[in-house]
């Protein structure tokens, strides 16, 4: 009978963790920041940063005496690049730690995968990354790029500076490059661009062997017409796309790449000598100028302890972020997610290069747009900046389904998807 | 008769089946009707973990009977399991109706980005219940069907049959996150509104999806029972053990392997629809080969070969997963590969094993 | 009144370079618009309203991007002997400059710096920074430099700067230049370019015979501007019939590069072979010979790929060398890691082979985690040496690049090599007695064990060889191994495991069929396509192409 209780003692230890989670959570009177960002599997190249991020910025602010005397206390999970556990993790961040914010995700399908748990126990997440729009959440604040900040200034940039007449949209087949290009493709058409000037090319994630597209988009670009190819490719496939650009002679001036997904911590892990003068848009680059940039880069590189590491994008957007965040709750003098929810809208806090960034009440946030080319140690050049900041907008202008559509957190509309022909708010809407 | 066949000769079988059903009952309980505050509490994180354990189990289930009992290994099974998922998911997707982000009567969200016009044919009819529970079985067994009756017809076995069982699902999961394909690419199926007029974000329903998983889960193990203990349960274990000599007595080995696959397969299928509504999502990731050789190893830990050990491994692996990407992401994959190890080094036997050898020492003291 | 610049049929080198000069001194673009630049330029007179060049030079850091363009073409047209180094430097960004008034113009090769004006060596490179070119200015300059290549040493900048002048539009005076170098030029490529240019410049005449000439002389070239401007012809001449005849000539021109664009396709479909081969060719040896199916097989390939990185950290200096010092450093690595798995792990499980696969699943995570632990989960650059980059331009449509051409030829080398050893050597005749027979190898006084531990070391050292090659193709990082072990697997099992020529073989054709469907399916489908007649291939003959015969064959 002894084995009846081993199993047992094994089962019950089950439940028993579980409850010593609950209880762990109830403890101490600190304001809980939940960290949500994949640590392992395949996407842990891209998020451990945005954890660190996370981490110097509430030792920041907790140097700085905490929020509204409180201390704040980071929470960090691992969904382990697994779509269900990032919906899982919320849960458990929301329910069992009790945390105020939650700043995560990296990738489209793990923002959808958070979305109806955070939207069931009304919760906020900061999204730190570039997407492909088409969506707003009451609960969620989008702080990276929504495609007319990234993709259509650099559409403008190459149309009207380098005089390109040729596209080739080359993307990893998912929702955001598949999102972008119908944007880019129908932005492209409206001004006039042949349908035989265009050219669109999916690949798997990963995609190691591009012998076949290079040579493709070399006789694409044959034809005396100025060519560019605007890549979403993502990730792991870039470095041999880059290396095959190289090796097989195309050089930035006879068909520059203009990327919306390398950045400096990509491009530290690539061999930069056959990438220079490629480009890519961003709203931040580490090369930008300003004060607060500087002394950006100063306590990552105190944090982190090594010099050597560079800052990127998406950890701009964390850091306007969570600055939008303290910001809410010292005005709300609350964390309370309705009331933090209501006072984020209109909060405005200077980004790091040199503008002040607000947000919106589509949950979006203005930003200005830059291109860069990128140099030989790693950097980019920074060769257009937009003069004002660009609003983010939630829904596309240039596609059919979503034209009409608009969102407004902010009374009276008070909706994500609104539908300005016929005045009414699509979908099910949270009561 | 059965009774006694079924359980009363399997002791460990029950213990584990009386600690579901115990769980069964009890979590419900503590979860609806104890107020939250009480210590005794089981949050709804602990229902959708422990929900999501089940279905897991009952997937090791499906590649315990055919690997533990017929030898059969399969690197595939996660993508019968995944079929199953997506089979739910396309019920789901159809009973969001208009409440879609672009309020279309008809079409999927992901459909109107890719400016589609009409639903594509093989969506047509999993707006009805009775239907997609039809699908969820009948394809995957169906697929089980062909793959295995051309792999066992010529006598693909051992090592090859778990490598293009690899391919298979390898293949599957390339296909799958091709937007083209009309199944969401990457982004797959989410965002779900409600199951047979119930909303899946009321904690009712999520009791109710764990109940039926615990029920599905004792079913499907009451059921692979039936047939290992049955003749045919026999045959099937001396294929495995000699499949020549087992040919040569007469029997018809690639019909009996066929029918264990189909079965087994379904069986993930059934693990898979359940799994789906509890989570919420599912993307072509799930058919990843990794997945599937995880699924090997929950069995390989819990200890093959014996029907309540798939369980046992599939709880306790993935209750350690939890435990250490919570408290100690770093580690966990350390874990895991010296796991793997471990079982395959010292405990061929796996847990139960070791439980059982423990056992024997104990009564001869 | 312009000696220098005029064209004599008669002339000597020295004329040419000083022509050159003239001509490099124009304006990139402008040479077409502005009559009055080149009068300017001729006289090699600075108007005295002209900053010198040392102060254009120091304008340089400072400004836009936009101040910088005017800059140069303001220092183009002065003649001065330090402007191509200065130009080249700062094409490749190794022109630096300090905050002082005026600031120190520095250009650095290697370690070493130099001061752009004064050419004396600078030992302080404090307050030194880079001076930023954007693609505006490196078009620019490299035009500028392009053109004082017309006499290089080196057939390939000929060749480009060649193809430059075609590129900016050919006129009057490019053409005569170009005439005149004719003569001069050895090489057939650059001949042939020139030709293309000089038609491309006749194609512009008012008289219809001499179009009609040049038609029929570029209906040969390959040249993307010939068939461009016989694209112009065939679609806006005047004559009918000179239409006909371009688009006639296009026809013949797309035929051939139909047959070119088959052999490209060939070239990439080994290429990608090549690369399958590399990846599979070591698990030929412990899953087709041992029978071990060894999942940490791409984990293998990862540390040898991260050796290569290792050798570049270590010996920074010795980058161009890096590749061959890594290959026999990643091999011992990978044949050390390997022996180590087989004598900790594998040894206790012969014969069982589906528990090897989960155990050495279990050892390619722990190898994972313990790369990302060590090295972080960041890739890793690995620079190409100069000598692997590159491409080999057979003609205008067709050229192989260096790094394919060299892991092809590798991959080949690599599997003779290992060949030779199964079939030649002491050690690869008791391999195949323990494969074959383990008991009667024992029984002849084969150190079974001993053999097993070398044969794993070796499967493994060719991994680590792989990881090398690939190094040089994708990204170096904790996920390098996850990408190709699926792919290595299903290369043995479709050669047919235990046979090395089969490995061949299967690795060759999968990496064609995919090359010559993708353009068809996309990369996506035509993958899954691959799997499926993978699939089914298997099915019709489970011991894949080449079966092994006779006793061991049987388990």
């Amino acid at each position: 009978m002894k084995l009846k209780k081993m199993v047992k003692q094994a089962g019950a230890l089950g439940v028993a963790c579980s409850m010593a989670l609950t209880a762990l959570a109830a403890q101490a009177d600190t304001i809980k920041v939940g960290v949500l960002h994949s640590l392992s599997g395949t996407m842990a190249i891209s998020e451990t940063t945005l954890k660190d991020t996370m981490l110097m910025l509430i030792e920041e602010q907790n140097k700085k005496g905490g929020l509204l005397g409180k201390k704040l206390e980071p929470v960090v999970v691992d969904p382990a690049s697994n779509w269900p556990l990032f919906a899982e993790r919320t849960r458990d961040l929301l329910e069992q730690h009790q945390v105020d914010a939650i700043f995560g995700c990296w990738t489209s399908v793990s923002r959808k995968a958070v979305l109806p748990v955070i939207e069931e126990l009304n919760g906020i997440l900061f999204y730190p990354v570039q997407y492909e729009g088409e969506e707003s959440s009451r609960n969620v604040f989008y702080t990276g790029a929504a495609p007319n900040q990234q993709a259509i200034p650099a559409v403008d940039y190459l149309k009207d500076e380098l005089e390109i007449e040729r596209w080739v949209l080359a993307g990893t087949d998912y929702v955001y490059p598949r999102t972008t290009n119908r944007i880019l493709e129908a932005y492209l058409k409206a001004n006039g661009v042949a349908d035989e000037d265009i050219l669109i090319n999916y690949t798997p994630f990963g995609h190691a062997d591009w012998q076949n597209i290079v040579a493709e988009i070399k006789r694409f670009g044959s034809t005396g017409k100025k060519t560019a190819v605007v890549s979403t490719i993502n990730g792991d496939a870039n470095v041999p796309f880059y290396r095959e650009l190289g090796n097989q002679g195309v050089s930035a001036e006879d068909i520059p790449v203009i990327a919306f997904s390398v950045g400096e911590e990509e491009l530290s892990g690539i061999d930069t000598a056959p990438l220079v003068g490629h480009m890519a848009a961003w709203n931040y680059f580490m090369s930008e100028e300003t004060p607060e940039n500087a002394a950006f880069i100063k306590t990552w590189h105190d944090f982190i302890g090594d010099t050597e590491r560079v800052t990127n994008d998406p950890m701009e957007a964390h850091y306007i972020g969570f600055n939008m965040w303290v910001k809410a709750v010292e005005a709300a003098g609350t964390t309370d997610s309705d009331k933090v929810i209501d006072a984020l809208v209109g909060v405005e806090v200077p980004n790091l290069t040199g503008g002040v960034s607000k947000m919106l009440p589509n949950h979006h946030i203005t930003k200005p747009v830059l291109i860069g080319e990128i140099q030989n140690d790693g950097q980019f050049l920074t060769v257009s900046s937009t003069d004002e900041l660009v609003p983010g907008d939630a829904w596309s202008d240039y596609l059919e389904g979503s034209k009409n559509l608009e969102a407004d957190w902010t009374a009276p509309i008070n909706c994500g998807n609104y539908n300005t022909a016929s005045k009414t708010c699509l979908g099910a809407q949270p009561e | 008769m059965l009774t006694q066949r079924l359980l009363l000769s399997d002791r460990g079988g029950m213990v584990v089946l009386g600690l579901v059903v115990l769980t069964a009952i009890l979590v419900p309980i503590l979860n609806l009707v104890v107020p939250t505050s009480s210590p005794f509490y089981v949050s709804n994180f602990t229902v959708a973990l422990l929900g999501k354990f089940l279905c897991f189990a009952l997937l090791a289930l499906s590649v315990d009977l055919i690997w533990g009992y017929c030898g059969i290994l399969s690197l595939g099974h996660g993508a019968f399991f995944s079929l199953g998922g997506y089979g739910m998911g396309m019920y789901l997707m159809r009973q969001i109706g208009d409440r879609g982000v672009y309020g279309h009567p008809e079409l999927m969200d992901f459909m109107v980005v890719l400016n589609w016009e009409s639903l594509p044919w093989y969506w047509q009819g999993f707006d009805m219940f009775w239907f997609s529970l039809l699908m969820i079985l009948l394809v995957p067994g169906l697929l089980a069907l062909v793959f295995g009756w051309l792999a066992f017809r010529s006598r693909v076995t051992g090592v090859y049959f778990a490598i293009i069982t690899q391919a298979l699902t390898y293949a599957l999961m390339l296909a799958f996150f091709r937007n083209e394909m009309g199944f969401g690419g990457n982004n797959g199926l989410n965002d779900f509104k409600e199951i047979l007029g119930f909303d899946l974000a009321a904690k009712t329903t999520r009791v109710g999806l764990f109940v039926a998983s615990a029920i599905a889960l004792v079913l499907g193990y009451l059921a692979c029972r039936y047939i290992v203990t049955s003749r045919m349960g026999r045959v099937i274990v001396s294929i495995r053990d000699a499949e020549s000599r087992t040919r040569f007595c007469g029997y018809q080995v690639e019909s009996y392997k066929l029918w264990l696959f189909v079965f087994s397969s379904m069986l993930a299928a059934i693990a898979g629809a359940l799994y789906v509504p509890q989570v919420g999502i599912i993307n072509p990731g799930e058919f990843s080969p990794l997945n599937s050789i995880e699924m090997v190893v929950w069995v390989a830990t819990g200890g093959r070969g014996t029907l309540f050990g798939a369980i046992v491994g599939a709880f306790s692996v993935n209750y350690a997963k939890t435990f250490f990407t919570t408290f100690s992401p770093e580690t966990w994959l350390f874990i895991l590969g010296a796991l793997f190890v471990l079982v395959t080094l010292v405990l061929p036997k796996g847990i139960v094993g070791l439980l059982g050898h423990v056992r024997r020492k104990g009564d001869k003291s | 009144m312009n000696p220098p610049c005029r064209f004599t049929p008669r002339h000597t080198l020295h004329a040419v370079l000083l022509w050159l000069m003239c001509f490099s001194a124009l304006p990139l673009h402008a040479s077409a618009q502005s009559p009055a630049a080149p009068a300017e330029a001729r006289t090699g007179a600075v108007p005295a309203a002209q900053p010198s060049f040392e102060q254009l030079v120091q304008q340089l850091p400072g400004g836009s991007l936009r101040d910088r363009t005017a800059t140069i073409n303001q220092l183009s047209n002065q003649r001065d002997e330090r402007l191509a180094d200065i130009f080249n430097a700062l094409l490749a960004g190794e022109l630096l400059a300090d905050k002082d008034t005026p600031p120190t113009i520095a250009i650095r090769s290697g370690e070493q710096l130099t001061d752009a004006l004064t050419g004396t060596a600078l030992s302080d490179s404090t307050g030194l920074r880079r001076i930023p070119v954007n693609n505006n200015l490196r078009t620019q300059l490299r035009g500028q430099v392009a053109q004082l290549h017309l006499n290089h040493s080196d057939t390939d900048k000929r060749y480009a700067a060649v193809q430059r002048f075609i590129r900016d539009g050919v006129n009057a005076d490019t053409a005569a230049l170009l005439h005149a170098h004719q003569e001069l030029e050895e090489s057939d490529r650059v001949q042939g370019a020139i030709t293309t240019a000089l038609a491309v410049y006749r194609l512009q005449s008012a008289d219809s015979g001499i179009r009609q000439a040049a038609i029929n002389e570029l209906s040969g070239s390959l040249e993307q501007e010939a068939r461009n401007a016989l694209r112009g012809i065939a679609a806006n001449d005047a004559d009918p019939e000179l239409r006909a005849a371009a688009a006639e000539a296009i026809e013949s021109i797309q035929g051939r590069i139909g047959f070119y664009r088959f052999v490209e396709n060939l070239f990439f479909g080994l290429s990608l072979g090549s690369v399958l081969l590399l990846a599979a060719i070591g698990l030929a040896i412990t899953f087709g010979v041992m029978g071990v199916i060894n999942m940490a097989h791409g984990e293998l390939i990862m540390i040898g790929a991260y050796t290569t990185w290792g050798v570049q950290v270590l010996f920074p200096n010795l980058i161009e060398w890096s590749l061959l010092i890594a290959i026999p450093a990643a091999f011992l690595i990978t044949a050390l890691v390997g022996i180590a798995i087989e004598r900790g792990v594998i040894r206790f499980l012969y014969g069982r082979p589906l528990e090897t696969l989960l155990a050495t699943f279990g050892l390619s995570l722990v190898l994972q985690q313990a790369v990302r632990s060590l090295f972080s989960p960041l890739n890793r650059s690995v620079s190409s040496p100069e000598w692997i980059s590159g491409t080999l331009t057979i003609n205008p449509v067709l050229s192989i690049t260096y790094t394919r051409l060299y892991i092809l030829i590798f991959g080949l080398l690599v599997f003779f090599a290992l060949m030779l050893v199964m079939k030649r050597t002491a050690l690869g005749l008791k391999v195949r007695a323990v494969s074959q027979n383990r008991a009667m190898a024992r029984a002849v006084g084969v150190r079974s064990s001993w053999v097993d531990a070398l044969t794993f070391g070796l499967g493994s050292g060719i991994a680590g060889v792989a990881g090398v090659a690939l190094s040089q193709l994708t990204n170096v990082g904790p996920n390098l191994g996850q990408a190709y072990i699926i792919d290595s697997f299903m290369v043995v099992v479709f050669g047919g495991v235990g046979n090395l020529w089969g490995t061949l073989v299967s690795a060759m054709s999968l990496g064609l069929i995919n090359n010559f469907l993708e353009p068809y399916a996309g990369a996506m489908l035509a993958k899954v396509l691959v799997l499926i007649m993978l699939i089914l291939f298997i099915q019709k003959k489970p011991k894949g192409l080449f079966p092994q015969k006779g006793r061991a064959a049987a388990d």
